[in-house]
């Protein structure tokens, strides 16, 4: 471990850090400012004028200088939904990462600390469901969802089921990585200590385990959210995710797709700009935080 | 003794994971949409349908309903496609050569491009190159697939009109019913940028994973003593050193079989491939339910089939062997 002003100075000091942590602060800014600094309201049906459909950017000829990024084939500004969709994609990127490390954090606390059989079967199941692949899970989960409930229901339900099915698939990361921190923990003194003076088991875990296994959890949160972001881009692509009423980066360059080919690029260029500079952007900040915090962790290995 | 109890271990998990896709198969034929509907319309009366229902046995006690399933399952018969009007067992596998010959390009693809590159990461870890192929793979993870399969349809289909960017070009019949797009150059052109595209997620993961192995495995000793004996620094390198990346490689590339079977749905909208991945998004459009099952029901025994011969190649290159589901 190091101290906090020890951290900070090396981010600092560090210029890819640095740029990484920029980009992510102005897209969160600009996703949760979305409704006070958006120049339109892209799902506000009064705003809308179909007049305005398909323009180029403004500073391209037939450009208007309402529209900084161009309309698509509604009328909406591509810069408003581009701010609304990152939110979004933001919103469930850190609700399925919030779901994953709940579930994790005490499946992995329960297998390190009681061990025997619930651990192997507990860290069985983890293998078996990291094989099985999350955004194949999520595909089909998500496929016999739309195919069960008519597209009203969907509608009103696809963000709390992309947040439940990419959480639950993920889980498996933040229990091992739990586990394996917990199985370091228990065998030193403190520990020892706490169960001689007769504290419960659930006390021991929570409030004296826990603490000390949260560095390799805040490494691994950071590229969890770059995941899960990927994988509802992805499933939302596919038409599984977001509908396009409620368009997150995913569903944007979805409906942008079919036009890019009459010439109208800007429909898919920008949300994907934005997309990559998300996702590329945790990714760095999370190879930041794991080489400064906890270099014997690599990616791809537990 | 060991390949034995190694076989029934294996057998007995993949029939648990086929035990619960045939669960999933059953309880979504039972609750998608009314298969009444499918088959007679709004017009027939409600005694109608009863006694309908009871001819069909949907009225049934559920395990005797599941029992029917599964009979029909293991014989081949999972329903009849309602689009397609054939059994949806059958729509699939004739969809099964495209995916697979795609799937086939871009392992090839993957294979010729991530070994080379790995290896000479780790070698000379500080040129230039190796500076530029490792920044890249980090900007490559990051980029999702269906991004850069447009990127490749816009530049080399579209702008640049090198490569067909759609379908699956002229193909010839085998003479055991296969489609292959392998045999004109027509097909090979037209399964270049898919097969890019598909490679190109698991890339940067191999090339950093075959450097960090490749890294590991010239420290260790028996490198070192390969060294001392005097052997040429080619064996030493790709000889000795090499073959032991290939073990986690194996472990990574089985475990990656799910995610890029879900790769090639993705790979296969963004170019319109006629594979089994772009046939089941069209199944789930149209909530034609037996397709949707068929497909699940396929994948599984893929996914089941690819992971055991994985775990047998594992056994085969690993000098250490031991069988797991062997111990003591």
């Amino acid at each position: 471990m190091i101290s906090f002003s020890a951290f900070v100075k090396r981010f600092f000091s560090d210029p890819v850090a640095i740029g990484a942590g920029v980009v992510l602060l102005v897209l969160v800014l600009m996703a949760v400012l979305a409704p006070l600094i958006a120049p339109q309201n892209p799902y506000d049906p009064l705003q809308l004028d179909i007049m305005d459909s398909e323009m180029p950017p403004s500073w391209k000829p037939g450009g208007d200088d309402r529209f900084l990024l161009g309309t698509d084939a509604q009328g909406r500004g591509v810069l408003s939904t581009i701010m609304y969709g990152t939110g979004i994609s933001l919103l469930i990127g850190v609700g399925a990462v919030i779901v994953q490390a709940v579930l994790g954090i005490t499946l992995g606390l329960i297998a390190g600390y009681k061990g025997g059989w619930i651990d192997s079967f507990l860290m069985r199941l983890a293998d078996i469901q990291l094989s099985l692949s999350t955004l194949m899970m999520a595909i089909i989960a998500l496929a016999l969802f739309q195919a069960a409930f008519d597209a009203n229901t969907y509608a009103d339900y696809a963000i709390i089921m992309l947040i439940m099915v990419i959480g639950i698939a993920e889980w498996p990361k933040f229990a091992r990585t739990v586990r394996s921190s917990v199985l370091g923990e228990k065998k030193k003194e403190y520990v020892d200590a706490a169960r001689v003076i007769g504290l419960p088991a659930r006390r021991i875990m929570w409030g004296h385990i826990l603490p000390n296994t949260l560095t390799p959890v805040l490494v691994i949160s950071t590229i969890q959210v770059a995941e899960a972001i990927m994988i509802e881009a992805s499933l939302s692509f596919l038409g599984l995710g977001m509908p396009t009423d409620r368009p997150s980066l995913g569903s944007l360059i979805r409906s942008g797709f079919e036009f890019i080919f009459s010439g109208s690029w800007w429909i898919t260029l920008y949300p994907a700009l934005v997309l990559i500079a998300l996702v590329l952007s945790l990714n760095l900040l999370g190879d930041w935080l794991r080489d400064v915090l906890n270099p014997k962790l690599r990616r791809g290995e537990d | 003794m060991h390949i034995l109890a190694f076989l029934i271990r294996r057998a007995a998990q993949a029939m648990v994971v086929m035990f619960v896709i045939s669960i999933i198969g059953f309880s979504i034929q039972d609750n998608l949409g009314d298969p009444l509907r499918e088959l007679v319309g709004q017009s027939v009366s409600e005694a109608e349908r009863e006694a309908l229902r009871d001819e069909l046995g949907l009225n049934d006690p559920f395990l005797v309903q599941y029992a029917r399933f599964l009979g029909n399952a293991v014989q081949g018969d999972l329903g009849t496609s309602y689009f397609f009007k054939r059994p949806a067992i059958e729509v699939i596998l004739d969809k099964f050569p495209a995916t697979f010959e795609l799937v086939l390009g871009a392992v090839f693809i993957f294979v010729s491009v991530s070994i080379p590159a790995g290896i000479y990461c780790a070698i000379h870890r500080d040129s230039w190159l190796s500076r530029i192929i490792m920044t890249g793979s980090i900007v490559g993870i990051s980029i999702p697939v269906f991004l850069t399969a447009i990127f490749m349809v816009w530049l080399f289909g579209v702008e640049l009109g090198w490569l067909p960017a759609f379908g699956r070009g002229d193909t010839v019949t085998l003479p055991w019913g296969w489609d292959t797009g392998f045999l004109t150059w027509d097909g090979i052109s037209h399964l270049i940028l898919p097969s890019i595209t598909l490679s190109s997620i698991m890339l940067p993961l191999f090339i950093r994973l075959i450097r960090a192995e490749m890294l590991e495995a010239m420290g260790t000793d028996y490198v070192r003593f390969a060294r001392a004996k005097g052997l040429s620094t080619w064996r030493v390198r790709y000889v000795h050193a090499f073959r032991n990346t290939l073990l986690p490689v194996v472990t990574v590339g089985g475990l990656m079989i799910g995610t890029l079977i879900a790769y090639t749905i993705l790979t296969e909208t963004v170019f319109q491939w006629p594979g089994m991945g772009f046939l089941f998004l069209e199944a789930v459009n149209r909530v034609d339910t037996p397709l949707i099952i068929a497909y699940i029901i396929v994948v599984g025994l893929i996914f089941v089939v690819v992971n055991t011969i994985v775990d047998f190649i594992y056994t085969l290159i690993n000098p250490m062997v031991k069988l797991p589901g062997a111990k003591g």
